[in-house]
């Protein structure tokens, strides 16, 4: 297992305040890590500065063995970045929105056609391919996000809060969705999200991110015995989260 | 970059408000040349020989404007219709984080954009000017010569040149600003400003400049007109509306008024009416044109910059 992700005292200031602040971390291949953390704790910041939309202030990193600040397209080719309100060109068809990410991505037309097909199937949007994105409920823009990056048939993928705002029914289907992608295809990803319950279904490792520094990082066990003793293994996420809440 | 400018000239081509400006400028083109054409044979009738008709299609004022003033007031209008919008509203949808975490690099968005809003106004022009050769062929019956075709294609550039440093302007509006309403509205108000308020900007800076003590001192009121076109020069429709007429009206040899014209130099005028050649002609309006151009590089270097430097947060 080799680390698709490390990061060397990443940091990222904004004038005086501090986003992130010396972050070091990993995360292995295959995993489902799930990024967790109140708002404003820089997660977002975190993953634009892994995937080089945002300059480090200092600190490194690497992302499938690139550096973000010097080979971004690298890392943007095999790697797909889900933002949390994702938006589409609302006027185009899913098809159509789906074959301009392609062309971006210089997928040969053949490649292109089979691969939006099969991401449109994947994500259960078949049926809906042809209509204007504009119509489209948030859980099925939310989907389309997904087949969105799947097109470009990446190693790795971002999701920042890919369950915001959905109903039960449509987080259901996006969790199940993630899973068998880590499953089935072996990407490994990497998830933020300050739903836990949600985290703790679907993530097999867990970092938490207070203040722009990276509390903890482990399974779920291993951070339940970190912080509450042996004993206590069984604890759900969520009274892990509000323990390492309360002290920072 | 070559996907974004062929999305963007389609999403041009295929918009409302395209078609509706482009029918609408056609539709004002259709009709000044038509009253100009009506009003050019009752002017030519009793001219014993009459030269470089065909442009005068393009300046003679119809009803109320010739087609080249026209331009000079409402092709700003075309260039910030189609830059206003273009970096915000990307921006506004969210498509923007999207766009730039694919494998492309950061300023194939921009440049794709503005290449695409060149290419739009380039065929709007060509395809207007060529409406109304054709609409002038039939309705006067003249054919253009050579020398007439050279500045028809010397116009068409400094007015593609013009359009868009006006799309320029409404690009650079729309990376500063995050609404798209305001960028809209600044890019009107400059444009409103250096359309109408001009002249009386210049005569006030003319004003501070070289004072007027005593009008009936030549050399005063001269350094007063001096410095009123200087400072007019400062507004693009100016520096437009001088380039065209030097261009459309080979009669025209120097850019200055009549009042900056010594009296000998009038009397030579009036007696040896002969046409400039056109290479003349244009020596007299590449200043403007490398101005113009100039312009225009300003605001797009500005936008690349600043779009280059700022942060792109998806929220």
């Amino acid at each position: 297992m080799a680390a698709v992700i490390e990061t060397q005292g990443l940091t990222r200031r904004y004038g005086r305040f501090t986003a992130v602040d010396v972050l070091t971390f990993q995360v292995q291949e295959g995993d489902v890590f799930g990024f967790l953390g109140p708002n404003g704790a820089g997660k977002t910041t975190t993953l634009l500065m892994l995937l080089g939309l945002t300059e480090p202030t200092s600190g490194s990193a690497r992302v499938l063995g690139f550096d973000p600040v010097r080979q971004p397209l690298e890392i943007k080719r095999q790697v797909g970045y889900l933002p949390e309100n994702v938006g589409f060109y609302d006027e185009l068809t899913a098809r159509e929105n789906l074959d301009y990410v392609a062309r971006l991505n210089q997928l040969p037309a053949g490649v292109a056609d089979r691969n939006i097909a099969t991401a449109l199937g994947q994500v259960g949007l078949t049926e809906v391919g042809n209509k204007r994105v504009g119509q489209f409920s948030r859980g099925m823009r939310q989907r389309l996000g997904l087949a969105e990056l799947l097109i470009k048939d990446p190693k790795l993928i971002f999701l920042d809060e890919p369950t915001l705002g959905l109903d039960p029914d449509g987080i259901n289907k996006i969790l199940d969705l993630i899973l068998s992608l880590s499953r089935d295809r072996g990407i490994t990803v990497v998830l933020s999200s300050h739903l836990l319950d949600q985290v703790q279904r679907t993530c097999s490792r867990i970092g938490i991110m207070m203040k722009g520094r990276m509390v903890a990082t482990g399974t779920i066990g291993e951070l339940a015995r970190r912080k509450s003793g042996p004993d206590e293994a069984g604890e759900t996420l969520e009274q892990i989260y509000m323990r390492y809440f309360q002290e920072a | 970059m070559w996907t974004i400018f062929r999305k963007e000239l389609s999403d041009h081509f295929t918009s409302t408000r395209f078609l509706i400006t482009f029918a609408l400028i056609l539709m004002v083109a259709a009709v000044t040349t038509y009253t100009a054409a009506t009003n050019l044979r009752q002017a030519l009738e009793g001219v014993a020989k009459p030269s470089h008709v065909f442009l005068l299609l393009f300046t003679t004022s119809g009803q109320l404007f010739s087609l080249a003033q026209f331009n000079a007031f409402f092709g700003p209008l075309i260039g910030i219709i189609l830059g206003f919008d273009a970096i915000n509203r990307e921006r506004n949808d969210n498509t923007l984080s999207k766009l730039i975490s694919q494998p492309i690099f950061r300023d194939a968005v921009i440049n794709g954009k503005f290449l695409a809003g060149v290419t739009t106004i380039a065929l709007m022009l060509s395809s207007m000017v060529l409406l109304i050769t054709g609409l002038g062929l039939l309705s006067v019956g003249v054919v253009p010569g050579g020398d007439e075709a050279g500045r028809l294609a010397v116009y068409l550039f400094v007015s593609i040149a013009y359009v868009s440093f006006w799309m320029g302007l409404a690009i650079l509006f729309s990376i500063l600003f995050r609404s798209l309403a305001t960028s809209a509205l600044a890019a009107v108000a400059l444009w409103i400003f250096f359309s109408f308020f001009i002249g009386f900007a210049a005569s006030l800076v003319a004003g501070a400049i070289a004072p007027v003590d005593n009008p009936r001192d030549p050399r005063q009121v001269v350094a007063n007109r001096n410095a009123e076109d200087a400072a007019s020069l400062a507004s693009p429709v100016v520096l437009y509306s001088q380039a065209t007429s030097t261009i459309l009206d080979p009669f025209r040899r120097t850019r200055q008024n009549l009042t900056m014209v010594g009296p000998m130099e009038r009397f030579s005028m009036e007696r040896f009416r002969n046409p400039l050649p056109l290479d003349q002609s244009i020596l007299v309006v590449v200043p403007y044109l490398t101005l113009m151009i100039g312009l225009t590089v300003v605001c797009f270097g500005l936008s690349y910059v600043i779009f280059m430097r700022q942060e792109v947060r998806s929220t």
